[in-house]
């Protein structure tokens, strides 16, 4: 699948937004007044910068509004709807916190838990398609909600919780990996079903139906990048947990928090991009591609 | 509404004949004139005389070699557009509502003014049947010339898709699979006319017939031709005129 560099960012930092949301929401980490002012604004950076670069790649973003009236079937829609019902709550609970020194315990738990909702509706976007088999399982939700989670923790300061979070998450991310490595291949969709040529003998794609590219090449077979995705994967485990998890253990310093978060960020954004170019689709086997 | 009908009335769809299939992309270009001058959007192209020419098409013809155990390898050419699926992925995941397939004949249509053009539902589809128009921004996708066999304005004969009208091995089909008498149930019924990946679970309306057995070559190489004998040269060597002028033409 094409890396598109706003859905990159959009997942990550919305992703990390909306992680820092949930503990805020759910009363983990409660400051007020000024404090609290910096903490939901840089949150909600986060989460609506994420949204709204996720518009960029739309064709027709001045008709976004229309995207929330299919709820009942769609998980874009659903997602729509979480995250704007999490930025609605967590501005009247961040708004009791900064203006008032009210903690309005309710509001923020169920905050929390559209931000939360809002990850998970996303990680379901990817998860629930059959056509890129890497992706059409619940670890592609475990992995988005433990980064978020592991995100939202080291931003907000939880100490000890952040360090079994980070491990966490790169387990299941380390886990995803594995997992998806064979997915395409057990998934049952091959070239002999995909052309249902099979029973015949061996299929091999012989001319293309054009001399040029197209929409769906472009779109569907990125293959640019795959040859470094073992070194990238590396990388990117080593950014976003082992060394947040050292910096984290060493005496506390603020630069060395810094430090953590820039790393864990990029560490996520490389994961993400290996995410969607090692995605493969089944649409590339009728090119005899993958 | 992107939820799908629990049924629907008829379901009309397109058999493909990969037996008669000749490959000669005249359903693409056909499907591609009638639908950038008709229905929604035109198909644009980009950078058309240039190096790198693409553009939007709803039908493409792939040319598959499959190679047996044993015997010659065959090569089937593989016309591919929206196979209107019964339960179709590409509506169900459209979040605005713009993705639908219609109660009364199942066809899968995109109503271009509510698409955002994500491009959520292109990635739904395991059959690669949805493209976005680069120019347009909105999805397109087959319509089964929806705008043609439902138009009193044209001609009856003319009131099917343009890539059936068009098949000069008649290598396609069009009907209703939802009465086991028309003509396209039946030729499935008779020729085993398949599903692509039905472990997607997409329940294609289209339909492929497969290629029947080919002929095989005898594995001796002895005479087979029983007319050969009668077609041997009969004169070697020229005589008489012919003889001189072939030595005069020779010397010029
Ligand atoms: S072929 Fe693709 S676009 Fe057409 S109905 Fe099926 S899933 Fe949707
Ligand atoms: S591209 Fe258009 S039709 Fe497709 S899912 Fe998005 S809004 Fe729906
Ligand atoms: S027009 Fe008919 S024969 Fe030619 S490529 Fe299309 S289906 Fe095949």
């Amino acid at each position: 699948m094409h890396p598109a560099p706003s859905v990159i960012f959009f997942s990550t930092f919305s992703g990390l937004g909306f992680g820092l949301l949930g503990f805020l929401g759910f009363g983990m980490f409660v400051p007020t007044g000024w404090v609290a002012f910096v903490f939901f604004a840089f949150a909600y950076v986060l989460a609506v910068g994420g949204l709204i670069s996720s518009t960029f790649h739309l064709g027709h973003p001045e008709r976004a509004l229309k995207a929330f009236s299919q709820w009942r079937s769609s998980w874009l829609s659903r997602e729509a709807w979480c995250a704007v019902a999490a930025l609605v709550l967590m501005a009247i609970y961040g708004a009791g916190l900064v203006f008032f020194a009210q903690q309005w315990t309710l509001i923020g738990m169920l905050g929390a838990i559209a931000s939360l909702a809002t990850v998970f509706t996303t990680s379901m976007i990817y998860g629930q398609l059959k056509t890129v088999p890497r992706w059409n399982t619940y670890y592609t939700s475990a992995n988005f909600l433990s980064l978020s989670l592991a995100g939202g923790a080291l931003l907000a300061d939880q100490g000890n919780l952040t360090l079994i979070l980070m491990v966490v998450a790169g387990a299941i991310q380390l886990a995803t990996w594995l997992r998806g490595d064979t997915a395409f291949a057990t998934s049952g969709t091959n070239m002999a079903t995909a052309t249902g040529l099979g029973s015949i003998g061996t299929v091999r794609a012989f001319e293309p139906p054009h001399t040029g590219t197209n929409y769906l090449l472009r779109e569907f077979v990125y293959v640019i990048g795959r040859k470094h995705a073992q070194k990238l994967r590396i990388i990117a485990l080593v950014l976003m947990a082992v060394l947040p998890v050292i910096l984290l253990l060493l005496p506390f310093s603020h630069w060395l928090a810094l430090l953590a978060v820039v790393s864990h960020v990029a560490g996520v954004l490389a994961a993400r991009w290996l995410f969607f170019a090692q995605a493969e689709h089944v649409v590339g086997l009728y090119y005899g591609k993958r | 509404m992107t939820q799908l009908p629990t049924q629907t009335q008829k379901k009309l769809g397109l058999v493909i004949d990969l037996d008669t299939c000749v490959g000669c992309h005249a359903c693409v270009i056909s499907c591609k004139g009638w639908n950038t001058e008709n229905y929604g959007a035109p198909l644009s192209d980009q950078d058309p005389y240039g190096a790198n020419p693409s553009g939007t098409f709803l039908n493409r013809v792939h040319s598959f070699e499959v190679q047996p155990d044993q015997g010659a390898a065959q090569l089937i050419h593989f016309p591919k557009s929206c196979l209107h699926c019964e339960d179709a992925p590409c509506v169900t995941v459209c979040p605005t509502g713009a993705s639908y397939k219609r109660v009364e004949d199942g066809i899968v249509l995109v109503n271009e003014s509510d698409c955002i053009g994500c491009g959520l539902c292109a990635w739904a589809c395991p059959y690669g049947a949805r493209e976005m128009d680069q120019a347009e921004g909105v999805m397109k996708k087959c319509t089964l010339c929806v705008d043609r066999i439902y138009n009193e304005n044209l001609p009856e004969v003319d009131r099917e898709p343009a890539c059936v009208r068009t098949c000069p091995s008649n290598a396609r089909h069009f009907g209703d699979f939802a009465d086991p008498d028309s003509a396209v149930s039946q030729l499935v019924l008779e020729r085993g006319g398949m599903d692509l990946m039905p472990e997607q679970g997409t329940k294609p309306v289209n339909k492929y017939l497969p290629p029947r057995p080919k002929d095989q070559l005898t594995q001796n190489d002895e005479q087979i031709d029983i007319l050969a004998p009668f077609l041997e040269p009969v004169a070697t060597e020229a005589k008489g005129f012919l003889s001189w002028l072939d030595k005069t033409l020779e010397k010029l």
